[in-house]
């Protein structure tokens, strides 16, 4: 599970209001090196949560000193970029789990893939 | 333009024409030796192989004839049954030479549909059929048994202008028109009415023809029950055993009007296809009659001995006995089956398919739900279950994007998200490279395919998707609402793709069609052939994968399907005692509600079968690549096998769209090898198919989204969503 991934996705328990964003449980991380876009990462920005995206980098120790605040004029800003890049799209969770901020329900990730079914009494 | 130059380029579209058919031509011969061990020679020999004309393509003894007698002198041609190729042997090499530069790549036209023909040498002819292969035990078909004058008598004595129906028990079922004598035969339970015989006995001009069966000793009773079919051209019914408990051991099956094939299949795998001649008798008795099923597949053309020559007999019946072998055209056939009722418990050598034994009668499919948690057991039986456990043979059918979701995918704004909801293998995911395409599929053996296609992907429910609201310029959900089996989650799925959208976002949903044939176009799901010669040979690809038999449907084996209303589609959900019915594959659908066979292909080892532990997941995957490349639409005759069809009943272009990612690109895993020995399982799918205006009404329900367009896109019905 990449980032940006991680930045769409949210609790869908039942009941749960702030389900979003899920922390993440790591056990295995991997970087694997993607081919950098400056215009691809550039236009995901705007996609983003990214006080979540920088929240999670920094609970991967990935952070790489990403401001808390999006820069502006990031479009140029191709250090900063190069950052998001890593972040968003290098940084994979192998093994771990996601967990629901609000109902600490764990959702576990197995070989990169997060499994976000809900039992029946969840939904 | 320069005509100078105009010529050149020609010449070298030509010669680019040219290269394809090369390519393909030696793509078939690689395919005909991977599958069928036929060696071809690069040397000229007087004997070829002619890919793709084969019966098994619907392609007819006489047009093909034709074709090749042009080149030259025909020594002999060949045309194993069943198969997609057939061979020649020319009087001169010179001739076969002719034949392989000028009919390579030949469009051939046959009656139901085309195919592109590819020829190689090859050393030899052989024909693995030459044995006579045996009929079921028991079984025995007497020809001329009754003369033209009787066959007259018999007939006539039918009268299917009846209305009233107490008297004969008349039905009018799916696939065939039935009456009944002496007793009905009740299609609910599979059994007879035993205290109930009807008013009308045996018609008196059947007397003569059973006293001869007496005399023979084909019978040692008189039988009391008769069952009158009467099928058209493309009829059929489905393959079962008559229940144990209803009938005496021996069955007689008169066969009047035009001839059919009858398919015989023991549970043991074997399958013998018998012809059945105008006039003749079939006997069933012990192990033909209580353990092989026997039906009739639905279509207008069987595979029959061709020319005047009468077939020798006794192996004649099986028509694979013969090589010399051509399609003929089904005409209507009246079968009067007589049978005389049983009043004891069956006590027969075969309890594994006897119901008076205890045997575990078959599964009885499922009803349609009528709240939410039966609609959750139904969905995760019928639909996650099977998914999981056909995900890798499903995968390998299903590597070609249709071409109007790439439309809609390609049209997308570079940067934009798009999720996947019911993702299947990731086929879409790739498909523009300038998107965030992330998706998700409830089976997780599906999933873990894309994972190694390099895709992001998770394991979610569509009705619960775990997503940010509003995160998403597009969505996509290709046949997957199909699959829920009340109104109330289908429009849960629908309204939870709207919520993932951004105003303005759009969704493109795609869910099959009760209407399989639209403007009078028949859909390539009924047509299974198609015109683009691409895809023929992907056809004979798959039907040198497929060459399997047909199998033996675990759910409705002795169950007789279709005595649902055909006139009105307002009632087709009011099936009997609201069972789902199991859909003949690759025919038109009769209800809306109902479960679709999948047969697992041969050669997929039982690991692939069950749910297993994620270790042995690679083996699996790069199975369903080594099989990838030979699929595509199945061809008419074989179609049984693979039957499958949601997603392939579209057009499966030969395209350049795919997935930038490959398989090959994981490690390289070790092929697993214990293969199932056993007969192939058959899974079933629950679909819900969708009436003409059923998706866009649903749509319709659905707050803050508009219906932008909607189409019928080969057997599917497709709108495209905007979020407002």
């Amino acid at each position: 599970m990449k980032l940006l991934t991680h930045n769409m996705l949210t609790s869908h328990v039942k009941g749960v209001t702030k389900g979003y964003p899920l922390l993440i449980k790591a056990i295995e991380v991997k970087v694997n090196e993607v081919e950098f876009n400056p215009t691809f990462v550039s236009r995901m920005i705007p996609k983003l949560e990214w006080s979540a995206l920088v929240q999670a980098a920094e609970e991967l120790g990935h952070r790489q000193d990403l401001p808390s605040e999006l820069v502006a004029d990031y479009e140029n800003n191709e250090d900063f970029l190069k950052k998001v890049h890593r972040a968003m799209l290098e940084v994979e969770v192998i093994e771990g789990c996601l967990q629901c901020p609000e109902s600490g329900r764990e959702f576990p990730i197995s070989k990169g893939i997060p499994n976000m079914l809900l039992n029946e009494e969840e939904v | 333009m320069d005509p100078c130059v105009g010529s050149v380029l020609k010449a070298v579209r030509r010669s680019k024409e040219d290269k394809k058919v090369l390519r393909k031509q030696i793509k078939a011969s690689h395919t005909l030796l991977k599958h069928e061990g036929i060696a071809t020679s690069t040397q000229p020999t007087k004997s070829l192989v002619v890919a793709n004309g084969g019966l098994g393509n619907g392609v007819r003894r006489e047009e093909l004839s034709t074709v090749l007698k042009e080149m030259g002198e025909v020594e002999a041609l060949v045309m194993p049954p069943y198969k997609p190729y057939a061979f020649v042997t020319y009087r001169s090499e010179e001739s076969a030479r002719e034949a392989v530069t000028q009919l390579n790549g030949l469009k051939l036209h046959c009656e139901e549909n085309n195919v592109t023909l590819y020829l190689s040498y090859v050393t030899s002819v052989t024909s693995e059929e030459e044995t006579s292969v045996v009929l079921p035990e028991g079984l025995i078909l007497v020809e001329d048994f009754v003369t033209p004058e009787e066959e007259a008598l018999l007939l006539a004595a039918v009268d299917w202008s009846s209305s009233t129906d107490d008297v004969t028990a008349e039905k009018a079922l799916k696939h065939r028109r039935v009456k009944h004598y002496g007793f009905e035969f009740r299609y609910d339970n599979n059994n007879v009415d035993k205290d109930k015989p009807l008013a009308a006995g045996l018609p008196e001009p059947c007397l003569p023809v059973l006293k001869r069966c007496l005399n023979n000793r084909y019978i040692d009773i008189m039988p009391d029950q008769l069952t009158v079919n009467q099928y058209e051209a493309g009829q059929g019914i489905p393959p079962h055993v008559d229940t144990h408990s209803a009938f005496e051991d021996t069955i007689l099956s008169l066969s009047l009007g035009a001839q059919t094939v009858m398919e015989f299949r023991n549970p043991d795998g074997r399958f013998v296809p018998v012809l059945l001649p105008g006039r003749s008798l079939l006997v069933m008795k012990g192990e033909s009659r209580y353990l092989w099923t026997h039906g009739i597949t639905p279509r207008k053309f069987d595979m029959v001995p061709a020319g005047d020559q009468p077939p020798p007999v006794g192996i004649a019946a099986d028509v694979r006995a013969c090589n010399n072998l051509t399609l003929s055209k089904r005409g209507t056939r009246t079968s009067f089956t007589f049978r005389k009722i049983r009043h004891e418990p069956c006590r027969c050598a075969f309890p594994s398919a006897c119901d008076s034994q205890g045997s575990p009668s078959p599964p009885s499919p499922p009803s349609l739900p009528c709240c939410h948690d039966d609609a959750a057991r139904l969905e995760e039986e019928y639909v996650h279950r099977v998914y999981d456990a056909i995900a890798c043979h499903f995968s390998s059918t299903r590597h070609s994007p249709w071409p109007r979701v790439c439309h809609f995918l390609s049209e997308l704004l570079p940067g934009s998200v798009l999720v996947d909801v019911g993702c299947g293998n990731g086929k879409y995911l790739g498909v523009n490279p300038e998107v965030t395409a992330i998706g998700c599929d409830r089976s997780k053996a599906l999933v873990q395919i894309c994972m190694v296609r390099g895709f992001q992907v998770f394991v979610s429910d569509a009705l619960s998707v775990p997503l940010r609201s509003a995160s998403c310029d597009a969505c996509i959900s290709i046949a997957v609402i199909h699959h829920f089996s009340t109104q109330e989650r289908r429009l849960v799925a629908v309204r939870e793709l709207v919520r993932l959208l951004k105003p303005g976002g759009k969704a493109l949903i795609y869910v099959w069609a009760y209407e399989q044939e639209y403007n009078k176009q028949k859909s390539k799901y009924l047509k299974e052939k198609n015109k683009d010669h691409h895809e023929n040979l992907h056809s004979t690809d798959d039907t040198l994968e497929e060459r399997q038999e047909p199998h033996v449907e675990s759910v409705g084996c002795r169950r007789h399907l279709g005595n649902s209303p055909v006139d009105s589609i307002q009632d087709v959900d009011k099936v009997a005692d609201g069972k789902l019915s199991v859909h003949t594959n690759r025919t038109a659908f009769n209800t809306q509600d109902l479960l679709v066979p999948w047969h697992l292909k041969e050669g997929k080892s039982r690991d692939e079968v069950k749910p297993q532990k994620s270790g042995k997941k690679k083996t699996n995957t790069k199975k369903s690549k080594l099989t990838s490349d030979n699929s595509g639409l199945p061809s008419t005759l074989v179609s049984e096998t693979e039957s499958d069809c949601d997603r392939k009943s579209n057009p499966e272009f030969d395209t350049n769209i795919s997935s930038p990612s490959d398989l090959d690109s994981a490690e390289a895993p070790v092929l697993g090898s214990e293969c199932d020995s056993g007969p192939m399982p058959v899974f079933h799918r629950y679909y819900h198919v969708f009436q003409q205006g059923e998706l866009e009404q649903l749509c319709g329900q659905v707050m803050g989204a508009k219906v932008r367009s909607s189409y019928h896109d080969q057997g599917n019905w497709c709108v495209i969503l905007e979020k407002e």
